[in-house]
């Protein structure tokens, strides 16, 4: 997602390439440079300024004769202070009262249904009891909205559809939970604009009749440089606790991150990501730092993995790797794994050294429609041996499954090759195996 | 609302109450950076610099108008506030696309083949349906017979939301649920409109990023399947681009123009205080005009966006 930033970063660092030693002359073009990827992404005019000035001063001070290169020492300099930009520490959502109030603002447009929606899950799957109230009772169908979402990722959803007032509705909402056993409330609200003096006071009204837990400013990582204004406006009206970006599976730079971050003050604590209920993250400042110098985000990969990844069913498979009794069965259930952990494309760019190169590939969601097809058009024998797969099979299979033998004959190969990959690995090393060898096509 | 503070008299009186925005429109900024000047010095031209990149002009539109005015100043010398004011005014104006003939200013049909049918594009939250609404209350106040198509399958609830508007502007709205194919309800729609001798027929679709090159392709498809009904169609590819959003407009702009031939842009949310200045660049770039902007919640909240009007009153004083 940071790819474009990381890419002009890197451009700026190869015109110090082979110089001796940074100097007031040769590091003039890079911080130039810098400052001007900063600004395309959409890094606060002011704020990019002041982040080139200090990198700069950095730069020119103590470090210079002991660098080993100019470049390492640059990337080394910018990184630490995206990190300090960023925010240092991870932050988590503060769910300590009972029930724990969470309360959702933003402008319109920003994604905080669609987010509130992706939160109740993900609380959810903490073990906790969550309830959705639909606070949102301007935009027509937003109720709707909700309501489909709650009933998607099973939670309840409160609704008042005759009432338009939603302190009232929140009021309510939350003495229903304390009567009902919920211990976890998300209010979502209708989106406004910071100058919208009577919706301002609205939301701020909002917040003194329910005293939240957690108020969280949901924004778009795709706003310019305004989003310094809104945030400033929000945090003035609602001194919420923490920012949620959303929309980051665009190809948007997110320097509104950066400005944010260091104009209010307030941790990012979630990015949201997809249109899937599950396509959210807690945020690592220290690893979107390093992500955005181009240096992948691999921690995320493997825990977003182990959240969705079934522990027994994993073990299960490990058993069966180790013993080589893997078949497309497994295989079957390995794919559905995979798909429910979002979009492809994220998890490969959290790949270090991937991100990048995939920038321009397209990879389809439904790469693994085909392979899915081929196997549930074999019998459940067939699934379970491999080995009885002849011809005439893979013809009737091709067939059943409106792909070409070609495609079914790769997809045996593929498969053979894992099966041998995973004894060899068996061999190798223990944990892990489980994620391996997947034929990520093309 | 900043850069484009330009609007009708009484819309604006209502606008400008109590927002005061006018006080860090780029107007004023740029009125004041030009005050008492004599000259076109490194610091005006810092200052200028700094106005258009925190408007989200980007870099590159900004050091092209930059350049063109030391170009202009080197030739002409400079003498004066006046004249660096009509200079400026040369100069972004010379950026935006003119007008396209047939589009008239005040919602206005141009004479094609009716129903004349326009297909809402746009990445997810910018304002899509909402626009549809304004413009269906629109288009029909000025007499025309409209048709809504709900090709928006796939967003929770974003087929209720069109019917709402559409009971709210008393227009019909075409539908066949949620998760139906999109391209079908657009087919159904046009030919409805076809049907029933409508005038316009406008077409939401879901909201999209742009790098999702699977969902783009469904776009291209609704854009074919609707020409198998007559010629033409859809006349108007409208993207819908969010005041808010910063750089990221000029690859929204580029993925949906590949995918649609976009000829149109609306700007929405221009009441807030972003300033939508992505969109100097991007219709540039792109050679698309703007042809709506979106200025408020009510239903009436839609305007036809006018070059010359929005150049005066950046500059008017």
């Amino acid at each position: 997602m940071f790819e474009n930033l990381s890419a002009r970063l890197e451009g700026a660092f190869k015109t110090l390439k082979g110089q001796g030693k940074i100097t007031e002359l040769n590091i003039a073009e890079t911080v130039k440079e810098i400052r001007k990827a900063l600004v395309e992404a959409d890094v606060n005019y002011k704020i990019a300024k002041t982040f080139t000035d200090e990198v700069k001063a950095e730069a020119l001070g103590q470090n210079v004769l002991t660098a080993v290169s100019p470049g390492q020492l640059m990337v080394k300099i910018v990184n630490d202070k995206l990190q300090e930009l960023l925010g240092g520490s991870t932050s988590e959502i503060n769910l300590n009262a009972n029930p724990a109030i969470i309360l959702i603002a933003g402008l319109q447009g920003s994604g905080k249904t669609t987010f509130s929606g992706k939160l109740s899950k993900f609380i959810k799957s903490k073990g906790r009891n969550v309830l959705l109230v639909a606070g949102d009772v301007y935009r027509p169908a937003a109720i709707d909205q909700l309501k489909v979402l709650g009933e998607q990722v099973g939670v309840e959803v409160y609704t008042e559809i005759e009432n338009k007032n939603p302190v009232e509705i929140a009021q309510n909402a939350i003495k229903h939970a304390k009567s009902n056993g919920f211990n976890v409330v998300i209010v979502d609200t209708a989106g406004r604009l910071s100058v919208d003096e009577q919706m301002m006071t609205e939301i701020a009204n909002v917040k003194k009749a329910v005293n939240p837990t957690e108020i969280l400013f949901v924004v778009d990582s795709m706003t310019g440089q305004d989003a310094v204004n809104t945030a400033q406006a929000f945090n003035e009206r609602l001194d919420f606790n923490g920012v949620v970006l959303t929309k980051l599976d665009g190809d948007t730079r997110g320097g509104a991150a950066l400005s944010i971050k260091s104009v209010v003050n307030k941790p990012i604590k979630f990015v949201s990501m997809g249109e899937k209920m599950e396509a959210l993250d807690v945020f690592h400042p220290d690893r979107m730092a390093s992500r955005i110098l181009g240096m992948g985000d691999i921690v995320s990969l493997v825990e977003r993995a182990q959240e969705v990844f079934d522990q027994e069913e994993a073990e299960r498979l490990q058993k069966k790797m180790s013993r080589n009794e893997f078949n497309f069965e497994d295989f079957l259930s390995q794919l559905q794994q995979i798909k429910k952990m979002g979009n492809i494309k994220d998890l490969m760019g959290m790949i270090p050294g991937v991100g990048k190169a995939i920038k321009d590939i397209d990879i389809n969601d439904d790469a693994f429609k085909g392979i899915e097809a081929i196997i549930q058009s074999m019998t459940p024998e067939e699934r379970r041996k491999p080995e009885l797969m002849n011809g005439s099979r893979r013809k009737r299979i091709a067939i059943g499954s409106g792909q070409g033998v070609e495609e079914v004959n790769k997809l045996m190969k593929q498969f053979e090759e894992m099966r041998k990959m995973m004894k060899t690995m068996n061999k190798l090393q223990g944990a892990g195996r489980s994620m391996r060898g997947l034929p990520f096509r093309r | 609302m900043g850069l484009f503070n330009f609007f009708s008299k009484e819309k604006k009186a209502k606008l400008d109450q109590g927002l005061e925005k006018t006080k860090t429109s780029l107007l004023s900024r740029i009125g004041k950076a030009l005050a008492g000047r004599s000259t076109v010095d490194d610091d005006f031209l810092d200052e200028l610099e700094e106005i258009l990149v925190s408007s989200d002009v980007g870099i590159n539109t900004t050091l092209k108008i930059i350049e063109r005015i030391q170009d202009r100043v080197s030739r002409d010398k400079y003498l004066g506030e006046a004249e660096l004011n009509t200079l400026l005014r040369e100069e972004i104006t010379a950026l935006l696309p003119e007008p396209e003939a047939h589009l008239s200013q005040d919602f206005n049909l141009p004479e094609v083949k009716r129903p004349y049918v326009i297909m809402v594009v746009g990445v997810n939250g910018v304002g899509k349906t909402t626009t549809i609404g304004k413009m269906a209350y629109q288009y029909k106040q000025k007499g025309y017979k409209v048709v809504l198509g709900a090709a928006d399958t796939f967003r929770a609830a974003a087929v209720d939301q069109l019917k709402i508007w559409g009971t709210r502007v008393g227009v019909p709205v075409i539908e066949k649920g949620m998760n139906a194919d999109p391209a079908a309800v657009a087919f159904e729609a046009v030919k409805e409109a076809i049907d029933q001798n409508a005038d316009v027929c406008i077409i939401d679709t879901a909201g999209r990023l742009h790098n999702k090159v699977n969902l783009m392709n469904e776009l291209s498809k609704i854009k074919r399947v609707m020409q198998k009904l007559t010629d033409g169609v859809p006349h108007e590819v409208l993207l819908v681009l969010d005041a808010s959003t910063g750089q990221n407009a000029f690859e929204q702009a580029k993925q949906f123009t590949a995918a649609t031939e976009v000829n149109a842009l609306a700007l929405t949310k221009l009441d807030g205080t972003a300033k939508g200045g992505v969109v100097i660049g991007v219709s540039e770039q792109f050679k698309t005009p703007v042809r709506y902007i979106g200025v408020g919640e009510a239903m009436e909240d839609l305007q036809v966006f006018n070059k010359h009007e929005f150049i005066d009153s950046l500059f008017s004083n």
